[in-house]
């Protein structure tokens, strides 16, 4: 028991670790909230979806998640044209997006679970002005990054401030606001949180369906525990 | 004392001697030895009956199994084997396929779960010397389904066609590579390309559906076949076939049915409980399991910043790692697994089980199950040069453990005892002295302890106080209750 005890320790330590090294702030999903989730798929689909797709998603799929009528999902979320159960495509061709931006925009569909929700957060707040940069934008968490700043008119511009390091590298120590944006930094937030809570679900949609079934199962196999156990102590009890 | 008799058990807790039921089973019976078979392996099969909570993994594993051909039949029905659909497939199953996602996450799950209970399985054999005679084919076709299983694992992980699946594969490939002369061929053999293409994918699958699960299924055959030939062993390492009643029914064994199949169904419920608690609440097991760069697309031109096969693996790619010469990894790694084989022709201590060999041949068990955990850690990780020195050391250990267990399979003079120490500790020291860095003297200094003191403790501490190795008296019979 001792021994199980240690491996699982020696298991579970390098989990215990990868959650504190990264320095990001946590982005606490949850998507139960659909409300958040409704709002992030708005957001997704007018800032996200002109380059990004999210190919395995379906509007209808969103639609009874999200408890939206095919009405609301045609009037708020799909584009012209498209039909409940198409996949949220981009309209922008492969060929084009390579020319624009050096590379074609990943699919979202399983952003979240490539790169962790907290990343998503994070790099969602993270643009800053680049003048160097061809989009005029650069981003802390993926320098060099090939994305604009398309939410740049809600958060306003700022520009990071680094520390010099002991070696006389520097590192991202905190951004400055360089212009005000239509949003003040906690409606951002409250922005970049709603995608990102998106981008969960969308990550894997029957996440709270698979959590409820699972409270069934495992109070059904601690109930059938019961029994089993009573009738193996039953059958034992000549056993010496 | 067990108050069963034979005359008991005869009787099946259903009576279906009269009635068309019974008349089925004569039916049947005359045609097919359908009440035979059942009375022989199971309703009359007599198993010990002081089983401790490791003898569950035996049974799990098989349900593991059961788990990982139906799933992956259904998984099979709407995954498509073509390197431009492979990953979108999965997810189809993930989202439009009708629980597909739980038949996904069952296999997924129940493949890194089907290693736990395999490990668990094979520590117990190490515990309790059930590869000793008689068991030594026992033990052999249990390597051999180990070593199948592993196949099984690998070929499985390249069919979601992630970044992981794609550059882990690619990796292990061209490991075979390292063989001299013919490994470049081998490797292009194996895939059929000269990189990982459509064209593996495709024969990997036929291997994973269809080829590897049939050798599985038949080894899993044998190893039970084996099994009831000779009899289980016990946590107390005694045969209970050397104390018979008159009616040839060992005095300390039960009949398999009712008594271990009603044990096993509480055993498998509390397996059941954990496997669900992972497939509902953490099925990629915060990367462990399904690891977040196999959310990618395979991509040929992009190699992920850390390749690493996955946990189960983890042992072994740490040996493999731990030796900057491609072929000598390759062949240390062959050997650690080949050293599993050997097991029952290393230690041939006529003391089964370790709760008699003394007190030192407990730790050493201890040490070796810990060692195993440390190198799986290390497997894991990004290389490093200090994970890759730990790494070494107990890949040292690894084998450590083999060289005491045969070092104390038999009696040894404090002389014989020594030099094997100085031998081994000699050995170790002209190994570092060939990979001499002079950047990292004080690493080599503090890791050349590890197996310094492991030999120390386990090779000079016995010779000089030899009472640490004292056997304690096996007993007769079996022992029931007692907490070792």
């Amino acid at each position: 028991m001792k021994k199980l005890i240690v491996l699982a320790l020696l298991i579970l330590a390098p989990l215990a670790a990868s959650a504190e090294e990264s320095g990001m702030s946590p982005a606490n999903v949850d998507i139960s909230n659909t409300a958040s989730l409704q709002r992030g798929a708005k957001y997704f689909t007018s800032y996200c979806m002109g380059c990004h797709s999210a190919h395995y998603v379906r509007y209808n799929r969103l639609g009874a998640d999200l408890g939206l009528t095919d009405t609301e999902l045609e009037n708020y979320l799909m584009p012209a044209g498209a039909k409940p159960a198409d996949t949220m495509d981009s309209a922008m061709p492969a060929a084009d997006s390579e020319k624009w931006f050096g590379r074609s925009p990943p699919d979202l569909s399983l952003e979240a679970r490539s790169r962790g929700t907290d990343w998503i957060y994070n790099y969602l707040k993270s643009f800053y002005v680049d003048p160097k940069s061809a989009t005029g934008a650069n981003n802390v968490l993926l320098p060099n990054a090939a994305m604009p700043d398309v939410l740049w008119e809600l958060q306003g511009l700022q520009k990071p401030v680094f520390k010099k390091n002991e070696d006389g590298g520097q590192t991202f120590d905190h951004f400055e606001q360089v212009s005000q944006g239509k949003l003040t930094p906690q409606q951002f937030d409250q922005v970049a949180y709603d995608i990102t809570n998106f981008l969960s679900y969308i990550g894997e949609p029957v996440q709270l369906e698979r959590r409820n079934l699972g409270l069934k199962v495992i109070g059904f196999l601690i109930l059938f525990f019961l029994f089993a156990y009573m009738l193996k102590r039953e059958i034992w009890k000549n056993v010496h | 004392m067990a108050k069963i008799t034979s005359e008991d058990n005869e009787r099946d807790l259903i009576d279906v001697t009269g009635g068309w039921l019974g008349g089925l089973r004569d039916w049947i019976d005359e045609r097919f030895p359908m009440t035979e078979f059942w009375e022989k392996h199971v309703s009359q099969y007599y198993a010990p009956k002081n089983f401790n909570f490791w003898y569950f993994f035996g049974s799990i594993a098989l349900l593991m199994l059961v788990n990982q051909i139906l799933t992956g039949i259904f998984l099979a029905m709407n995954y498509k084997p073509d390197a431009n659909e492979a990953f979108a497939s999965v997810e189809y199953i993930m989202r439009d396929v009708n629980w597909g996602w739980l038949i996904r996450y069952m296999h997924s799950v129940g493949a890194s779960l089907f290693f736990v209970v395999v490990y668990l399985h094979m520590f117990r054999g190490v515990m309790y010397g059930s590869y000793k005679k008689p068991r030594e084919l026992l033990w052999i076709f249990g390597a051999l389904i180990y070593l199948t299983l592993m196949a099984e694992a690998f070929m499985g992980y390249l069919l979601p066609w992630g970044q992981m699946s794609y550059w882990g594969a690619q990796v292990i490939i061209s490991l075979f590579g390292a063989i001299p002369g013919i490994g470049e061929s081998l490797s292009t053999w194996i895939r059929g390309d000269f990189t990982i293409s459509d064209i593996t994918l495709n024969r990997f699958f036929a291997l994973h559906v269809v080829a590897v699960p049939l050798v599985l299924i038949g080894l899993v055959m044998f190893h039970l076949i084996a099994l009831h030939e000779v009899g289980s062993n016990n946590p107390d390492g005694v045969e209970i076939k050397k104390n018979k009643d008159k009616n040839g029914i060992p005095l300390d064994g039960i009949p398999f049915h009712p008594y271990y199949t009603m044990k096993d169904i509480v055993g498998v419920t509390v397996f059941a409980a954990v496997f669900a608690g992972i497939v509902f609440f953490a099925p990629a097991m915060h990367g462990m399991f399904l690891e977040p760069a196999n959310f990618e697309p395979a991509n040929a031109l992009k190699t992920p910043d850390d390749i690493h096969p996955l946990w189960y693996f983890g042992p072994f790619y740490a040996i493999l790692r731990s030796i900057p010469d491609k072929l000598t990894g390759v062949v240390s790694m062959g050997g650690a697994i080949l050293m599993l084989f050997l097991l029952p022709w290393i230690d041939k201590n006529p003391i089964k089980s370790l709760r008699y060999r003394g007190m030192l041949y407990r730790r050493l068990v201890i040490v070796f199950g810990l060692t195993f955990a440390v190198l799986g850690y290390i497997g894991m990780q990004a290389a490093s040069p200090v994970y890759a020195e730990v790494g070494q050391r107990f890949a040292e250990l690894y084998f450590l453990f083999f060289v005491t267990s045969w070092l104390y399979s038999k009696p040894r003079s404090q002389g014989m005892m020594v030099a094997v120490f100085i031998i081994v500790m000699g050995l170790i020291t002209v190994l570092d002295a060939i990979g001499w860095d002079p950047n990292e003297v004080q690493l080599k200094l503090y890791s050349w302890l590890v197996p310094g003191v492991y030999c120390a403790v386990f090779m000079l501490l016995p010779a000089f106080f030899p009472k640490l190795n004292q056997p304690e008296q096996v007993p007769d019979r079996v022992t029931t209750g007692g907490s070792h």
